[in-house]
């Protein structure tokens, strides 16, 4: 969106095709980001006036199945059969959470109080932070690493935005819950964004947040329907196993299935990660391994907010490089 | 809980298990402490179903307990597992059905690391051959022998006599499954169900009318893990380790726990004994303890079989608390007869007799 805006304000004609209904991708179903608690809706409305221009031709509920390149055009086909002319491509495919359920032995998807990190967002958004049978949690637990990291899974990088999704999560449960005792585990706290280390500090100082490092070994449900988690305290050397009210997953970030499945059909490159590879880890990250394909955003690795916005309109730059003087 | 959960993770680990012709490999503890289990499961595949299951005399142990103790090296487990390979091959067999869990573990090993490094396998060949002269090839479909229970449980479930509820209150009995550490947490996929929500006993227990009960201790170890039993020194903490299991499955009542190791069986039945030979503890309802039974007793049970001759009376736990429950009519007379009639001695302080 971002990219469509900044292209048609330079004098370009966008087609921005969405495969969902709406546009906004992820960042819809948020409730406040990190560092500042910026409602995510204020981003959402800032995005959408990006698009109102009339050289924008925004098409939703529709995907790109592939394209071809003859010359120096490429026709773009969707899945209704539709073939759209178009001189420069801006892959914008995003990612998709990992499906935490893979996760057999936190039992998401089986016990009623184990939830992931955009289910929790939805409560937040809702008002409605509570267990399953209504009760108001007492204990909350958060993992982080979820599908992160993680070689039994098959992704050994890190997602970056966890650690500090799990901070403010964290913080936010807090601010509804004054008196639940509230537990991070973690591998490692990766607190590499403008401000997400003093949130970490403040997190501790004021909200009262307990971080435990260790990797939780398994969650079970014992006969009062409360959560039971194993996990290995690394700094005291020893095995600890809690109750627990609510068990929060910090999903990672993966490749989104239509990326793929477009990598697939183009033969654009993807990396080890499986995200799309760019041409050039420190001079290309927005040029693909085709001749007028760019990429944007979260196709490429997992970013935040801000580093996408700034991906999309470093995607602009080259898109315009490209058109204008033939920069490949 | 939620088991539509479950069932999507189940859905993930099926194997394919063989219809017919099994090479059948016996377990060393399971044939020399619950005799009767492997006896039901031969007599009920050949003679009530008419499938072709075949054994081979000179089949040995597969050092398995050997090679978790650091004394059997692995070239050599390897060579023994590869002459039972021959010995299947000779006969004509291509399908395997294992008795026990920890040889399933073996062979599973085993197989996967030939899979990775061919030339450990090469290794063997000429091991093997060098040895004894023998060719081996290995198994187109393995199977652990309650795998195949559990493909045939919807069989057993319309041969039922009994279901597992208690015929007084018509409830489903509270039934703990324990799978053995080796049939699926090493390789998940070579397991029903795979290793974190297992459904090859569970699957048996709800088609024969019983209820699962998932308990936090439910993956922990039965207490038996070689080196910590071994070692003489350890045993204290191979029965905290079953102190901790039956003490989280206790507020659960269970009527039972069906197991699918030879291990798992023994002990999770002798240390019973011993925690109340100790300070008294039982874990069962009513001051008594639990039965621990296998998947070929619990077939034979609730398909009407003389509970005496399925062996149940060898265990260190008795089961007639469970018998009663049933509605399984027994003659105590019997317990301790030979098929022949002959009186065998009777043990002394059995537990829930």
């Amino acid at each position: 969106m971002e990219a469509a805006g900044q292209l048609a304000r330079t004098g370009y004609y966008v087609t921005l095709i969405e495969k969902e209904a709406n546009t906004g991708g992820h960042v819809k179903d948020w409730y406040h980001l990190f560092p500042n608690s910026r409602d995510s809706a204020e981003v959402i409305e800032y995005l959408e006036k990006q698009i109102e221009h009339d050289n924008i031709l925004l098409i939703t509920g529709k995907t790109v199945e592939n394209f071809e390149k003859t010359n120096r055009t490429f026709i773009v086909r969707t899945d209704d059969g539709k073939e759209r002319p178009a001189d420069a491509i801006i892959v914008a495919t995003g990612f998709e959470l990992f499906r935490s359920e893979r996760k057999e032995e936190y039992g998401y998807g089986i016990y009623d109080n184990v939830i992931t990190s955009a289910d929790l967002e939805l409560m937040f958004r809702k008002n409605n932070l509570k267990r399953v049978n209504g009760e108001i949690p007492e204990k909350i637990g958060f993992v982080h690493c979820v599908g992160s990291r993680d070689e039994k899974v098959g992704n050994l990088y890190c997602s970056k935005l966890c650690c500090v999704t799990a901070v403010k999560q964290a913080m936010e449960a807090r601010k509804h819950l004054y008196n639940a005792k509230i537990f991070c585990f973690y591998m490692d706290m990766r607190m590499s964004g403008a401000l997400y280390e003093e949130l970490y500090r403040e997190s501790q100082e004021k909200y009262r947040i307990n971080y435990i490092r260790g990797k939780v070994s398994e969650v079970s449900e014992n006969i009062n329907n409360k959560l039971v988690v194993k996990v290995e305290d690394t700094l005291t050397g020893r095995p600890l196993k809690m109750e627990l009210d609510m068990l929060v997953l910090m999903a990672g970030m993966e490749m989104s299935n239509s990326g793929l499945k477009l990598a697939h059909a183009t033969g654009l490159l993807t990396g080890e990660n499986r995200f799309f590879a760019p041409a050039d880890h420190h001079f290309g990250s927005n040029r693909s391994n085709i001749e007028g394909v760019f990429y944007a955003g979260t196709c490429t690795a997992p970013l935040n907010v801000t580093e996408t916005i700034s991906h999309a309109r470093a995607a602009v730059s080259d898109v315009v490089d490209y058109l204008r003087n033939g920069i490949k | 809980m939620k088991t539509e959960g479950k069932k999507r993770i189940w859905s993930d680990y099926q194997k394919e298990i063989a219809d017919d012709h099994f090479f059948y490999v016996r377990s060393c503890i399971r044939q020399s402490f619950f005799p009767g289990s492997e006896q039901f499961f031969l007599h009920f595949m050949r003679e009530v179903l008419g499938k072709d299951v075949f054994e081979n005399p000179s089949h040995t142990t597969c050092t398995g307990i050997g090679y978790h103790s650091d004394i059997v090296p692995l070239s050599t487990i390897m060579t023994v597992v590869a002459r039972h390979f021959a010995l299947m091959k000779e006969a004509g067999y291509k399908n395997i059905a294992i008795s026990c869990v920890t040889s399933f573990g073996i062979y599973t090993e085993i197989i996967e690391t030939w899979k990775h490094f061919p030339e450990e396998l090469e290794k063997t060949r000429e091991y093997l051959y060098k040895a004894t002269g023998r060719e081996f090839d290995v198994p187109e479909n393995m199977a652990h022998t309650s795998d195949i229970i559990y493909k045939l449980r919807n069989e057993i479930a319309e041969k039922a006599k009994y279901r597992l509820v208690n015929h007084e209150t018509g409830d489903p009995l509270n039934v703990v499954e324990h799978i053995g550490c080796h049939y699926s947490k090493m390789f998940p996929r070579y397991g029903v169900g795979g290793a974190e929500f297992p459904n090859v006993l569970g699957g048996m227990i709800e088609a024969w009318g019983g209820n699962v009960v998932d308990y936090p201790e439910r993956r922990h170890c039965c207490g038996f893990g070689f080196r910590q039993y071994l070692v003489q020194a350890n045993r204290g903490y191979s029965l905290s380790n079953t102190v901790k299991k039956f003490s989280s499955m206790k507020p659960f009542k269970p009527d039972l726990v069906l197991t699918n190791c030879p291990g798992c069986t023994m002990f999770m039945d002798k240390w019973q004994y011993t925690m109340k030979e100790m300070d008294g503890t039982v874990y069962g309802e009513n001051g008594e303890s639990i039965p621990v039974l296998t998947y070929e007793e619990l077939a034979g049970l609730v398909m009407g079989y003389n509970p005496w001759n399925l062996g149940l009376q060898y265990h260190m736990v008795q089961s007639e608390p469970l018998l009663k429950k049933l509605g399984i009519n027994y003659d105590p007379e019997d317990k301790f007869r030979t098929i022949d009639g002959r009186q065998m001695p009777v043990p002394e302080n059995l537990i829930n007799a």
